[in-house]
C-alpha cells in the first residue's frame, strides 16, 4: 500500500507542504516556460498546418471543380439550345413553306377582287341625267298671270299636264336608275365577304409566322447568353438540370416500379431455366440474375430502338449511322423487343402453373380438399399476367428518353453537389485547424496562470530596470514584456 | 490535376470495396436425414411422423436433398433407409419429385412393423454420412423417437461420434411409462443426449414436442 502522505515535505502540514510544493513547481515552470510555449506552438502548427494546408487544397479542387462545371454546363447549354434554334428554324421554314407558298395566287385574287369593287364603284357613282333645261321654262310660264283669260287658263292647264307626265316619267327614269344601282351595291357583298376572308388568313399566317420569329429571338437571345458565359445563364441551366434530374428521377422510380413488377412475372419461372439452387450472393439467386438481365436486355433494346429513331441521343455513332442502317437497326431491336416480349409472356404463364402445381401439391401434403376451380374467373390472373408480361418490355423502352435526361443532368447535379461537398469538407478542415490554433492560445494562456506569481515578480523588476534605465537615458523597447508573451 | 488526383482516389477506394465484396461461394442447400423410430409402442405414432414428413417436403427447396429412415435393432445400414432424394433445381421436377417421395413414406408408415430394440445412436451415424455426402449448407437430422436406446447385447455404440456443423432436432419425443412415475428419467434422457449431440460437435440441439413449432425451425434457415 502506497502512502498518501509520501508526497508532503511535512507529513503533519499538508498546507504548508501544498504551499512549498506549489512555489517550487512555479518556479519551474516558469524556467521551463519559453521551452513549454515553443512545444506548444511547434504543436499548433504541426496540427493545424496541414490541416490549413488541406483546406487550402480542397478549396482549390472545389474552384477548379466549378470551373469545369461552369464550362461543361455552358457547352452543353449551348448545343441543346443551337439544337432547339435548328428546330425552331425548320418548324419556321416549314410555316413560311406552307403560308406563304400560296402568297402569289392570294395577292393576284386580291387584287382582281378589288379592281372587281373599283369598277363597280364607279359604275355607282354615274348620277342620273340632271334635270332638262325645260325646267327654267315652266319657271318662266309659272310667273304668267292669268288676268282671268280663259285661253290661257286652258293653256296652263294643257301645260301643267303635260309637266306632270313628264314629271312622272322622269321620276320613274330617276328610280330605275337607283334601282340598277343598288342591285349594282349589292352585288359588292360577296366579293367583300371574300376580301374579308382572303385578308384574315393572310394575318392568321402572318401571325403564326411572327411567333415562330418570336420563339426563335427567344432562343437565340439565350444562346447569346451562354455564348457570353454570363452568371446568369449559368444559373439558369443549373436551375433547368437540377428541374429535369427530378422529373427523370421520378420517371425513372415510376418506370423502375414496372421494371419490379416485371422482375417478379419472370423470376420463378426462370428458375426452371437456369435452377432454383444456385447463388451468386448469400440472397441472390441465380435465376433471379438471370430475370434481371432479361429485363435489361429488353431495356437495352428499347433504348437502341429509341436510338434508332433518334429519339435519345446518349450513342452518337448509333444516330449518326446512314438511314439504311439504322432502318435495319430499328427493325432488328424491335424483332429482339418483340421476341423477349413474347418469352416474357410465356413466362408469365409458365409461372402460374408452377404456382398452382405447388399449391396443389401443398394441398396434398396437407390432405385438405382441393379448391374448386373458379372457371373463367380463375383464367383472368393467368391473361393478366401474360398481356403485363408482353406490355412491360415495350413500356420499359420508354425509358431511354427520361435515362438520358437523367444521365444529362445527372452530371451537373452531381457536380454541383460535389463542389458543395468538397466546400463543406475545406470548412471543416479550416475550422479545425482554427481550432487547434485557439487551443494551443489557450494553454499558452492557461500555462502562464500556473506561474503568475514569477511573472509579476519579473514584470516589477522589468519596470524598475526600465524605469532606471530611461532615468539614465537609455531607449527601452516598450514590447519586451513577458506578460504578454502573445502580443 | 487535382481533380484527377480527387478522381484516382475516389476510384482506389471504388475498388477497394468492390474486392471486399467478393462472390458467395457456399451452398445454400439444405439436407434433412429424418429417423423414424418403429420400436415397441412408439410405432404407433406413424401418423404424426407422416404429418412431419409431409412438412418437410412443403418447406424444403429444389436442389435441397430429404431422407427418412427407420430406426431398427441396428440402424447404421442404408438399407434403413426408406426413401432418399435430392430434389431438382427446376421447381416443376422437384414437386414431381416430392410427390414420388410421398408415395414411398407413406407406403411404409402404413406398414410399419415394431420391432424389439432401438439403435438410435448407429441411425445417427447413418445420417451424419448422408449429410456430408450432400455436401448441403445447412444440414439437419430430425429424430422422431422417445429417445429412449434399447440395443441387444451384440451392438457396440458406446463410443464418441462425430455430427459436425450437423443440428439435431427431436421431435415428439412421448414420455414413457416410467418417465411419468419419475420425471427425472425423462428430464435425464433428453440432458444426456444433449450433452452427447453436442460433444459430438453438432451446432444445436432442440427438442420440439408441438410439431406445429417445426414451422419457425424450417422456415427461417
Amino acid at each position: 500500500m502506497s502512502d498518501p502522505t509520501m508526497w508532503m515535505i511535512w507529513p503533519d502540514n499538508a498546507a504548508l507542504s501544498i504551499l512549498v510544493l506549489a512555489l517550487i513547481a512555479m518556479v519551474v515552470l516558469y524556467a521551463a516556460r519559453a521551452p513549454m510555449h515553443a512545444m506548444l506552438h511547434s504543436a499548433s502548427q504541426t496540427l493545424g498546418g496541414p490541416l490549413r494546408l488541406a483546406a487550402r487544397w480542397l478549396f482549390g479542387v472545389a474552384a477548379e471543380l466549378r470551373a469545369r462545371n461552369k464550362a461543361v454546363l455552358l457547352a452543353q447549354g449551348r448545343r441543346e439550345t443551337g439544337q432547339r434554334i435548328e428546330r425552331e428554324f425548320e418548324r419556321l421554314a416549314l410555316l413560311v413553306g406552307r403560308d406563304l407558298q400560296g402568297y402569289p395566287t392570294l395577292q393576284r385574287k386580291l387584287l382582281e377582287e378589288i379592281t372587281r369593287v373599283e369598277e363597280d364603284y364607279k359604275k355607282c357613282g354615274e348620277v342620273p341625267p340632271p334635270p332638262p333645261d325645260w325646267v327654267d321654262a315652266v319657271t318662266a310660264v309659272a310667273k304668267i298671270k292669268t288676268g282671268g283669260g280663259e285661253v290661257v287658263q286652258k293653256i296652263l292647264v294643257d301645260i301643267r299636264q303635260s309637266l306632270e307626265s313628264i314629271h312622272d316619267k322622269a321620276l320613274a327614269e330617276y328610280r330605275r336608275a337607283y334601282q340598277t344601282r343598288h342591285s349594282i351595291l349589292e352585288g359588292f357583298m360577296p366579293y367583300w365577304r371574300s376580301l374579308d376572308k382572303t385578308m384574315k388568313q393572310v394575318d392568321k399566317n402572318m401571325t403564326g409566322i411572327q411567333d415562330a420569329a418570336a420563339a426563335v429571338d427567344a432562343q437565340m437571345a439565350t444562346y447569346k447568353e451562354i455564348a457570353a458565359r454570363s452568371d446568369e445563364a449559368e444559373s439558369q441551366l443549373t436551375n433547368s438540370a437540377f428541374t429535369q434530374f427530378a422529373i427523370a428521377a421520378i420517371v425513372m422510380a415510376v418506370a423502375l416500379g414496372g421494371a419490379f413488377v416485371n422482375f417478379k412475372l419472370i423470376a420463378l419461372p426462370m428458375s426452371e431455366m437456369v435452377g432454383a439452387s444456385d447463388y451468386i450472393t448469400a440472397t441472390l439467386r441465380t435465376s433471379e440474375v438471370a430475370a434481371l438481365v432479361i429485363i435489361l436486355v429488353e431495356a437495352s433494346m428499347g433504348l437502341f430502338v429509341m436510338e434508332s429513331l433518334r429519339i435519345t441521343h446518349l450513342f452518337p455513332r448509333i444516330s449518326n449511322l446512314d438511314d439504311r442502317m439504322r432502318r435495319r437497326m430499328i427493325w432488328i431491336s424491335l424483332t429482339l423487343l418483340f421476341l423477349l416480349a413474347g418469352i416474357e409472356s410465356a413466362l408469365a404463364l409458365m409461372r402460374d402453373m408452377l404456382i398452382a402445381d405447388k399449391q396443389a401439391l401443398l394441398q396434398s401434403l396437407a390432405t385438405t380438399p382441393a379448391v374448386v376451380n373458379e372457371g373463367w374467373l380463375g383464367h383472368i390472373p393467368t391473361a393478366g399476367q401474360m398481356v403485363l408480361g408482353f406490355i412491360l418490355p415495350f413500356a420499359l423502352a420508354f425509358v431511354a428518353v427520361p435515362l438520358e435526361s437523367f444521365i444529362h443532368s445527372a452530371r451537373t447535379v452531381g457536380g454541383a453537389l460535389l463542389v458543395h461537398l468538397i466546400n463543406a469538407l475545406a470548412f471543416v478542415l479550416r475550422i479545425a485547424a482554427n481550432i487547434v490554433k485557439q487551443a494551443s492560445r489557450a494553454l499558452v494562456h492557461a500555462y502562464d496562470v500556473l506561474i503568475v506569481l514569477p511573472l509579476l515578480a519579473e514584470h516589477l523588476l522589468r519596470t524598475r530596470r526600465n524605469g532606471a534605465a530611461a532615468g539614465a537615458g537609455e531607449r527601452v523597447d516598450p514590447r519586451e514584456s513577458t506578460l504578454h508573451p502573445l502580443s | 490535376m487535382r481533380i484527377r488526383t480527387l478522381a484516382a482516389s475516389f476510384a482506389l477506394a471504388g475498388l477497394a470495396i468492390a474486392a471486399a465484396g467478393c462472390a458467395d461461394s457456399r451452398s445454400h442447400a439444405q439436407a434433412v436425414y429424418m429417423l423414424v423410430d418403429t420400436s415397441g409402442t412408439y410405432a404407433r405414432q406413424a401418423g404424426k411422423a407422416e404429418l412431419v414428413i409431409n412438412y418437410l417436403l412443403g418447406t424444403l427447396n429444389p436442389g435441397d436433398s430429404l431422407a427418412v429412415a427407420r430406426v431398427v435393432n441396428r440402424s447404421f445400414s442404408e438399407k434403413d433407409i426408406v426413401a432418399k432424394a435430392t430434389f431438382d433445381t427446376r421447381p416443376s421436377e422437384a414437386n414431381a419429385q416430392k410427390r414420388a417421395f410421398r408415395g414411398r413414406t407413406e407406403a411404409f408408415l402404413r406398414s410399419v412393423q415394431p420391432t424389439s430394440h432401438t439403435d438410435i445412436t448407429g441411425a445417427l451415424i447413418q445420417g451424419a454420412e448422408f449429410l456430408n455426402e450432400t455436401g448441403a449448407g445447412t444440414k439437419t437430422i430430425v429424430i422422431f423417437s422417445d429417445m429412449q436406446e434399447d440395443l441387444d447385447k451384440v451392438t457396440v455404440r458406446n463410443f464418441p461420434i462425430r455430427l459436425d456443423h450437423i443440428r439435431v432436432i427431436a421431435v415428439n419425443v412421448t414420455k414413457l411409462n416410467t418417465d411419468n412415475i419419475d420425471p427425472r428419467r425423462y428430464l435425464g434422457r433428453l440432458d444426456a443426449w444433449h450433452k452427447r449431440v453436442m460433444a459430438a460437435g453438432a451446432s444445436e440441439w432442440k427438442v420440439i414436442n408441438d410439431i406445429e413449432r417445426l414451422n419457425g425451425i424450417f422456415a427461417n434457415s
